[in-house]
């Protein structure tokens, strides 16, 4: 109940709006006060400023009415011109949020009497309705930024959005810094075009810097930054359990008795886990001790919509006591009486804890309460981490900046789509958004060579042009049928594969990845929808099981889900190791781990970065500690042991968590400094990133999204399992022959940015340098024990699969 | 590997050598896939008709040959044969000179490519040999196709290595697709089946040598019914 419940924040709370009220719109005034509620400060603040004609920034906490606020404009304005066009149009990252609020606001425009018509378009809107839309749209229409640049991508766009007068975009903390954000940027400066002078109003939650989604929202004319006073402080707490943390590990088993205890002293808790294999985990082990029969249900992405949608109905209807749920739930529909939120396993982000913990606030003026349970001891100190940062207000930085190569090209088509474009003006309005502010003119332009010809130096593909030159300068798409494969490609998503989950009987229970089930074996077993299956086969797109008798199941483990700790929250995890007053609040047995380290080898500095060399089962082992997260210490490894092959040091392997790295080798490093600097990134990277495999990954992303290939609808599969032909071998023939291709370069910087972390890394050898503090020692240290355990899991080198192979087979 | 009691020689490229004939088969060039994408709207790098033809020229150089066979499927349709750039025309044409080229129809290239140099044939048989484009559902001895694109997946040490293949069951061989653009079909797959009643081995291409592995040590899908 999302929009209502932002409302019914506005109770005739302590704070007057005197001074500064701008005339509600009378029938709004009147629907208010017959509830009794008035509006708060930040709304009438924004309705102001709108009413002058300003684009804004609001900025509230969850619960703090700020939907309400985007929308007090447009229904004062509608008051008098409904009919005449799509005068508001407002963009949510989710589509239930669409959907939530197009019920409230037409349950207020029902009361208030505007005449006011509002629509959703998703994907989910039927097709003769968003055709109706494209020639008779309504006054506000609620959608997700996907369906924002399919519909400015028709040729009517002018039509439909020439009378625009708001858009609001909710939630814009979420959307911008990623690649959805960046398709979003690039259709706001569509609509300026088509309709000049509209309003932007941008929604957050708090974020840290206010002045990176300033200017993600400014079209150019400015944007007023709006801030709602903030709500009571939470009221976070680290669970205390009567046993010892463990060293290692993501189950959390050593807590669930409390968790289930303090889930059976609230009425209802909201209980966040990382990624979905925890949750299916969680889920399980809360049911075996679950004596009481509390209705505790589970919620993730991969479950059947209808489950979900099951569990979301009876969350609302207050039948349930808690639900296990990974960022599924994260945003959306509120449920209101939630009072307790668990995040099981590290939070990882500031951001991400207070949205966590915002779901269990009524009323902006109440703390929500929420319990961390970290399921180790580095997940202690990082729970300990985000606690501190949150009471000294430091917030998580802005990730990205830079937009997509790959989006832009959809965009480029997306225009071309829509009528004739000149590239000149085009590439005027593209540098308006904010992602592509620095976009230099030579690449804008490989871009639209890409898109018209694929870009390619040996210009083969000439009579198979997708954008012709007229005679005037502008640019033209081919034919129709460009275009409409552009409208079924589109969209800057590209999940895996999956496959439905379905019982013999033809159930289908959910949704998981293909590369998941492609691993298992016909027989083995997994937990699922928190039941444990059989796999039966595959057939087509269907996994087929049935429910196992028994057994250890072995548990989906998904791409993705699991996200490094923040640099920030990373700064405060390095603080505790640093300062003993820091340390004084964790459990006795986490003091103690640390005291020991503090005997045994050495709690580092700050800005130092510990490096602990040991033998061990005759190898020499090497552990550093930067703690900027897996996947920065991944690539840190690759680099490192590539540098310890020159040195002679035959490195055999190395292993990465979020906190630590461990190498191990033949031969002992004696100075690690050498080992360990910011010439690592420049010599080595480009190097090893060409042969790697997360570059095909990334290629196979950019080359989607691009346009390059065509994408694998759901559903769709070829008959039999044709030959399968995959992007590897388009990437392959790119790089051999044309290693200067404009889409290569994409998905080396998507490849950088987000799965390498590579500028992180270069911040932290920056940091470190002359500060590596090295202490060889006889055996391995407190400190190390963790990620010493999962040495086992061991990863193999690309340059070793011949030996694999080798050792596999039989003669020669 | 010994196909009919013939001892052949697996290339790691994927090519196949009979090096005491001097004669060398290839499957499955495809050329021109790249371009037959284009023609409808996927405008994928345009250079796989080259790669392809430089790698066979390597292995074609480094084995010297006196006969060439390309088992079918060397041009990915019509359009490929003309639409060839006059230098792969003239790389095509250097490597045929003073050899004997076989092209042997396809599905994809049921005509002979008539402004090339070479043989066209349906079948061409040496030795204990057959040569041919699909493999025949009647068991013949000898027989060396393609058509299938075999590939295969083995799991050592909890990785996944996927790559194309030869399959001979020491009656028959198979080669995997040669063409940069053309991909693999597992041989667990319904296409195979009958093909080698008594098992098979296969030979991994790509590495640095080639080693047999046992058909029953391959990782079987979980998508292929048994």
């Amino acid at each position: 109940m999302r929009g209502l419940h932002d409302l019914q924040v506005i109770t005739p709370g302590p704070e007057p709006c005197g001074r500064l009220s701008p005339p509600l719109p009378e029938a709004v005034g009147r629907w208010f006060m017959a509830r009794g509620w008035q509006p708060r400060r930040h709304q009438l603040e924004t309705l102001d400023a709108m009413t002058r004609g300003l684009s804004c920034l609001v900025i509230a906490p969850t619960g703090g009415g700020k939907t309400m606020a985007g929308f007090l404009f447009s229904l004062a304005d509608l008051g008098t011109s409904c009919g005449s066009g799509l005068h508001t149009l407002y963009v949510a990252p989710l589509k239930a949020l669409c959907v939530d609020m197009a019920r409230n606001l037409g349950a207020v425009v029902d009361e208030t009497g505007i005449a006011a018509r509002i629509e959703t378009r998703t994907g989910d809107t039927p097709q003769a309705r968003r055709r109706r839309q494209r020639s008779d749209p309504p006054d506000i229409l609620l959608t997700t930024p996907e369906s924002v640049a399919l519909l400015a991508s028709w040729p009517e766009a002018g039509s439909i959005f020439g009378h625009l007068r708001v858009v609001i975009v909710d939630e814009i903390h979420e959307l911008a810094g990623t690649k959805r954000g960046d398709q979003l940027a690039l259709a706001l400066t569509r609509l300026s075009a088509l309709s000049p002078g509209h309003r932007r109003i941008g929604l957050s939650a708090t974020v840290a810097e206010p002045v990176k989604l300033r200017s993600y929202l400014d079209g150019g004319a400015g944007v007023m930054v709006i801030r709602a006073d903030g709500g009571a402080s939470p009221d976070i707490t680290i669970m205390k359990t009567g046993n010892r943390i463990p060293l290692a590990g993501h189950t959390a088993r050593h807590a669930v008795p409390d968790i289930y205890r303090a889930i059976r002293d609230v009425g209802t808790a909201l209980v966040f886990v990382n990624t979905r294999s925890q949750a299916e985990r969680v889920f399980q082990d809360l049911w075996k001790i679950n004596d009481d029969n509390l209705g505790i249900a589970l919620h993730h992405g991969s479950l059947a919509r209808e489950q979900r949608l099951k569990v979301e109905s009876a969350m609302a209807d207050g039948s349930l006591r808690a639900v296990v749920a990974t960022s599924t739930l994260d945003l959306g529909v509120d449920w209101g009486a939630v009072d307790l939120v668990v995040q099981i396993g590290a939070p990882k982000g500031v951001a991400r804890m207070l949205q966590r913990i915002g779901r269990a606030r009524h009323r902006m003026d109440e703390p929500s309460r929420a319990l961390l349970v970290p399921a180790n001891r580095f997940e202690l100190l990082e729970c300990q981490a985000v606690l501190d940062a949150i009471g000294e207000g430091v917030l998580d930085g802005a990730p990205r900046e830079r937009g997509g190569i790959d989006v832009l090209a959809q965009h480029v088509l997306a225009t071309a789509a829509s009528g004739p474009f000149d590239p000149d003006t085009l590439y005027r309005d593209v540098i308006q958004a904010a992602p592509y502010a620095n976009l230099e003119r030579s690449l804008f332009d490989r871009i639209v060579d890409y898109v018209a010809t694929g870009g390619y130096a040996l210009v083969a593909y000439e009579r198979f042009r997708r954008l012709t030159a007229c005679d005037d300068g502008t640019l033209r798409i081919a034919d129709e049928a460009t275009a409409r494969r552009f409208r079924m490609n589109a969209g800057t998503i590209v999940e895996e594969a999956r496959l439905k989950v379905r019982m013999k009987n033809g159930k289908v229970i959910g949704e998981v990845e293909e590369h998941f089930v492609l691993g298992l074996t016909p027989g083995e077993t997994f937990a699922f929808a928190g039941e444990v299956w059989a796999l039966v086969g595959i057939r087509q797109t269907d996994a087929i099981v049935m429910r196992a008798r028994s057994g250890d199941p072995r548990v989906p483990i998904y791409g993705g889900g699991s996200f490094p700790p923040t640099t920030n929250v990373a700064g405060f995890l390095r603080k505790i190791m640093a300062e003993p007053d820091r340390r004084a609040v964790l459990p006795e047995d986490v003091r103690e781990w640390l005291d020991l380290q503090a005997e045994f080898s050495v709690l580092p500095d700050v800005d130092d970065l510990l490096v602990e060399t040991f033998p061990r089962a005759g190898k020499a082992f090497l552990v550093a500690y930067p703690f900027e997260g897996r996947p920065a210490h991944q690539t840190l490894g690759m680099l490192m042991t590539r540098r310890m092959e020159r040195m002679g040091a035959g490195p055999l392997g190395f292993v990465a968590n979020d906190y630590a790295l461990a190498i191990w080798s033949l031969r002992r490093v004696r100075d690690t400094a050498a080992l360990i600097d910011e010439s690592l990134l420049l010599e080595d990277l480009d190097d090893w990133l060409a042969g790697s495999s997360l570059l095909k990954r990334s290629f196979r992303k950019v080359a989607t999204v691009a346009g390059l290939i065509e994408r694998q609808h759901p559903g769709y599969r070829k008959t039999g399992r044709q030959v399968t032909f995959s992007t590897d071998l388009i990437y392959d023939v790119l790089r051999r022959h044309e290693p200067d291709h404009v889409l290569l370069e994409a998905a080396r910087k998507e490849a950088m940015d987000t799965l390498l972390e590579t500028r992180r890394l270069e911040d932290m050898l920056m940091r470190v340098k002359g500060r590596i503090l090295q202490r060889d020692l006889d055996t391995v240290s407190p400190l190390a024990l963790p990620v010493m355990l999962e040495v086992g899991r061991q990863m193999v080198a690309s340059s070793a699969l011949d030996d694999l192979i080798d050792a596999y087979g039989g003669d020669q | 590997m010994i196909v009919n009691g013939t001892v052949l020689q697996p290339d790691p490229t994927g090519v196949l050598h009979w090096a005491e004939a001097r004669l060398l088969a290839v499957a499955d060039l495809h050329l021109g896939k790249g371009k037959a994408f284009a023609r409808h709207g996927s405008l994928l790098p345009p250079h796989d008709t080259n790669a392809t033809i430089r790698r066979l020229a390597e292995a074609i150089t480094r084995l010297e040959p006196q006969c060439v066979i390309c088992l079918g499927d060397s041009f990915h349709d019509r359009e490929a044969v003309s639409g060839l750039e006059q230098a792969s025309l003239a790389a095509l044409e250097d490597l045929a000179c003073g050899r004997d080229w076989i092209w042997i129809a396809g599905n994809h290239d049921p005509a002979p490519p008539a402004m090339l140099s070479g043989r066209a044939m349906g079948t061409f048989t040496k030795g204990r040999l057959t040569f041919r484009h699909e493999p025949s559902c009647a068991m013949v001895a000898g027989e060396v196709s393609g058509h299938l694109h075999p590939s295969a997946i083995i799991a050592p040490k909890g990785t996944r290595i996927r790559r194309r293949c030869f399959a001979s069951d020491g009656r028959r061989v198979i080669l995997p697709a040669f063409g940069a653009y053309a991909g693999g079909l597992d041989v667990h797959e319904r296409a195979f089946s009958g093909l080698f009643p008594a098992g098979f081995d296969v030979w991994f291409v790509g590495g640095r040598n080639m080693r047999r592995i046992p058909g029953n040590r391959l990782l079987r899908p979980a998508w292929i019914e048994s």
